[in-house]
């Protein structure tokens, strides 16, 4: 839950690069302005949030899906993202998948590189999400035994 | 280490162009509102980066219907026009309303008065 209300707040600086990439080279863009379209982000969150919620909710589903994201967007009228919102899901989905190997990969190669620097690691995935770190968990175990060999 | 295995860091970085905005803020704001129970991850992501399309389009529209264009500038008063006319927009009125002077706010009472007298 939102303690506090600059919870519901989306971080300034992503906002003012993402419409400094927006608009063409050199607008300069108030600080008002910039306030007042991360507000409006974010009660775009919410709107989409309900819209989204009402599609899963007539089809008796508790947990919002990508269907019931680009049904909204179409019901909310911004039919225009639905491309590109396909788009990125299909990158992600991909990304997704390929991290899994990759991960794996990536650990054997680290070992036969350096087993001990096992802190780095860590440190470049502290900012990715809980996926994750849940896969990272669950290829713990596995890594343990596998690093004492090399160290022996 | 991102020097002796360079294409390690690739699947992190493409990631985060697809996305720029924090998923967990998001789901934060998602999660504020009653009703919502759970969302999938791909939910969250599409919200995301529809959140992201939806910035651009605010401000490229607000900017190439607002009044800064030739000065190179984005104000409030752009953003608010774009909620006003704009049919998509229409949902940020209430956030983004428009800013009147108090004196022409005090005159437009007076004015409805004397209307209101006149009947």
């Amino acid at each position: 839950m939102a303690e506090r209300p600059e919870d519901l707040n989306l971080p300034n600086a992503v906002i003012t690069r993402i419409i400094k990439e927006a608009l063409p080279d050199g607008v300069n863009v108030s600080k008002e302005a910039r306030r007042a379209i991360s507000q409006a982000a974010s009660v775009f969150v919410l709107y989409a949030t309900s819209c989204a919620n009402n599609f899963a909710m007539k089809a008796k589903r508790k947990t919002l899906n990508a269907g019931d994201v680009l049904a909204a967007m179409e019901e909310m009228e911004f039919e225009r993202f639905l491309e590109p919102l396909r788009e990125a899901l299909e990158v992600y989905k991909d990304q997704k998948g390929k991290k899994e190997v990759s991960e794996q990969k990536r650990k054997d190669k680290e070992k036969k590189v350096d087993s001990g620097n096992d802190r780095s690691r860590e440190d470049e995935e502290g900012e990715e999400e809980e996926e994750d770190q849940q896969q990272r968990m669950e290829e713990e175990p596995e890594e343990e035994p596998e690093e004492e060999e090399v160290e022996n | 280490m991102s020097q002796t295995n360079p294409d390690k860091d690739s699947p992190a970085s493409e990631a985060k162009k697809t996305i720029s905005l924090p998923t967990s803020r998001v789901r934060l704001i998602m999660k504020s509102s009653p009703d919502v129970s759970s969302i999938n991850q791909d939910a969250l992501f599409l919200t995301t980066k529809a959140t992201e399309l939806f910035v651009q389009h605010l401000a490229l529209t607000s900017f190439t219907n607002g009044s800064g264009r030739e000065a190179n500038t984005l104000d409030y008063s752009d953003l608010a026009k774009t909620a006003e006319e704009t049919e998509t927009f229409h949902f940020l009125t209430d956030i983004l309303p428009k800013k009147i002077l108090a004196r022409d706010y005090l005159n437009s009472l007076e004015q409805l008065e004397d209307e209101d007298a006149d009947v």
